[in-house]
């Protein structure tokens, strides 16, 4: 039972990053409805340049944490101008963003891999890596950072969400592209605005997961995690986002401590194919006719 | 350059190629966006191996079969998937592709991660021409044939495809059925040119590089489709000399592509015979209107 509450304990951790990684998506994806496969090189850099800020830098860990989330946060947008902007205003159908998505991630990750290099990094020791004790439990530090760090940005983006006008406007928007703009919402700054806060929380999410584990340029793979979380809860949905971040982040750790770490992966794309086929608008989605 | 170099960039186009002439129809002619092709061609690939290697077929019936198997995994997958639109049936053959790949490192018989090792290397350059002008022949047969109208029917419009009574369903089926024929005998062809499989060589990242040639060609043209498949082989070996950057090369003209030549190399159009006659023949009188 003690194994199966630590387990627990780790499941949220890691499902915390994913739903960070996994709202931006989702976020991006109810504006624009489609899959930004670019948001995996958007975390990777915003983990870089954390990284960066500690040791080179050496600035406090708060300020590396804004500066890492600024920093993607400006690449988001940048990759929305260029790659994104220009088949928006032609109306151009999702496979083309989807490939040119593809094509920034290509670029995003290699550019890393040719300034920066292959190699593994890992964060300076920031927090001390001896665990919390709570009875039994062993909880680490940085996994209550984690927590914590998550909690307030997603409570952060639903405040905005909910009760900011700028929040209604992106509701309006994701509800509505045409009606919105009549109705004299700026939508072209409010896409803006959704990238750069998919940006920052990705940067945000890059710098946790960078300390929980290594720095690397192929580490925007891990966003394939955040995708299935996102399509579990339903795309385009938010608190989907989350539940299904956490809920797979749980099944992950649950798997690979009970059977093995091997098939861990496997039981995650065998919950997307079944999502997919018994109830393709997830746990919540909203449902539109393109869906299924 | 050394023959022996061209040669090896020479069999790869030509592996590559009729793995995406399966995609281009399913993509290019179907409307059907698939990030998991690379799945079908480990299936092919290790099903063809195991027919040389354990059943004792020929090459040429290993190959068959290779691309035979492929088909009928892509049958129950199109049955659960082809119902969905867009993003989902892409992220659904996303899943299944590497759902595949995880399946292969995971059974022992066949070598699990370590891969399959071993495979006497039969594919050679004329082998794989073979194939390659085999399946283009094939291929261009069956996009003007009766059923390659109806599968662009449904890629123009679903509804009104199946207001004329095309079968929508079933087109799509089919479409992903040769395309993963194609790309099981791909597969095959390069277990058999490696000497070696490995489930890592078909990640996602192969999938992308599939579907990224069919764009770059040119959606919904054969010849586009072969076209890019050989200028995209050869421009990594091109890039070469750059080593390193030769990828955010590859990346920056994938977007420049998209926003500036969506339609591809081609634009829909074929290259053929008449269309040269028609570009640099004498022009045609105009008719002046009286």
């Amino acid at each position: 039972m003690v194994q199966f509450f630590q387990q627990l304990i780790n499941g949220v951790s890691i499902g915390s990053v994913y739903s960070l990684m996994a709202v931006g998506y989702s976020l991006v994806y109810s504006i624009m409805n489609f899959s930004n496969f670019a948001h995996g090189g958007v975390i990777m850099v915003g983990s870089y340049i954390g990284f960066y800020l500690l040791t080179s830098a050496k600035v406090p860990f708060p300020a590396a944490l804004l500066g890492a989330a600024a920093g993607a946060g400006v690449l988001a947008i940048i990759v929305e101008r260029i790659a994104y902007s220009p088949l928006r205003h032609r109306s151009a159908p999702f496979l083309y963003f989807i490939i040119s998505a593809m094509g920034a991630s290509m670029f995003i990750e290699n550019f890393v891999v040719a300034t920066i290099g292959p190699t593994f990094k890992t964060y300076p020791a920031v927090f001390s890596r001896w665990p919390i004790e709570i009875g039994p439990f062993y909880i680490g530090r940085i996994d209550v950072l984690i927590f914590v760090s998550a909690a307030m940005c997603l409570l952060g983006l639903v405040y905005f969400i909910d009760r900011t006008k700028l929040g209604k406007a992106v509701q309006a928007t994701s509800f509505n592209h045409r009606a919105a703009s009549l109705m004299g919402v700026n939508t072209g700054f409010v896409i803006t605005l959704v990238f750069a806060i998919g940006g920052l929380l990705a940067g945000i999410a890059g710098v946790l997961f960078g300390m929980k584990y290594t720095v690397y340029p192929q580490m925007g793979a891990i966003t394939i995690k955040s995708f299935i979380a996102a399509v579990f809860g339903g795309l385009g949905s938010l608190p989907g986002a989350v539940i299904g971040s956490l809920l797979l982040g749980i099944i992950e750790t649950l798997v690979s401590g009970y059977f093995s770490s091997q098939y861990r992966d496997l039981i995650s794309f065998t919950l997307l194919i079944a999502v997919l086929i018994f109830r393709p608008i997830g746990l919540m989605g909203k449902v539109t006719e393109e869906k299924a | 350059m050394e023959w022996f170099y061209v040669k090896g960039i020479l069999i790869q186009s030509g592996i590559n190629l009729t793995a995406v002439l399966g995609l281009s129809l399913l993509t290019g002619f179907t409307g059907l966006f698939s990030f998991g092709h690379a799945g079908f061609m480990a299936v092919g690939g290790y099903a063809a191996v195991f027919a040389g290697m354990r059943l004792g077929l020929p090459y040429p019936l290993a190959l068959l079969f290779g691309g035979l198997v492929a088909g009928i995994v892509s049958l129950p997958i199109g049955r659960l998937t082809l119902n969905l639109k867009g993003d989902y049936f892409c992220i659904a053959t996303l899943g299944f592709g590497e759902a595949i790949r995880l399946i292969l490192d995971n059974v022992q018989t066949f070598g699990g991660a370590r891969g399959w090792p071993g495979i006497p290397v039969t594919t050679d350059l004329f082998n794989v021409a073979v194939v390659a002008i085999i399946g283009t022949f094939v291929m261009v047969r069956l996009v003007n044939s009766r059923h390659g109208r109806n599968m662009i029917a449904v890629r123009e419009e679903e509804l009104a495809a199946r207001t004329v009574g095309i079968d929508a369903f079933k087109y799509k089926m089919l479409s992903l059925f040769i395309s993963a024929m194609y790309a099981g005998v791909a597969g095959g062809l390069q277990g058999y040119y490696l000497g070696f499989l490995q489930p890592k060589m078909f990640s996602i990242t192969k999938s992308t590089e599939f579907t990224i040639m069919v764009i770059f060609g040119g959606i919904g043209s054969i010849t586009g489709t072969v076209f890019g498949t050989l200028l995209l082989t050869a421009l990594p070996e091109v890039l070469r000399a750059f080593a390193i950057w030769r990828l955010v090369v590859y990346g920056a003209a994938v977007i420049f592509i998209m926003i500036s030549r969506p339609e591809g190399l081609m634009g829909g159009k074929e290259l053929s015979l008449a269309a040269l006659r028609r570009l640099f023949g004498p022009r045609p009188k105009r008719e002046v209107p009286s």
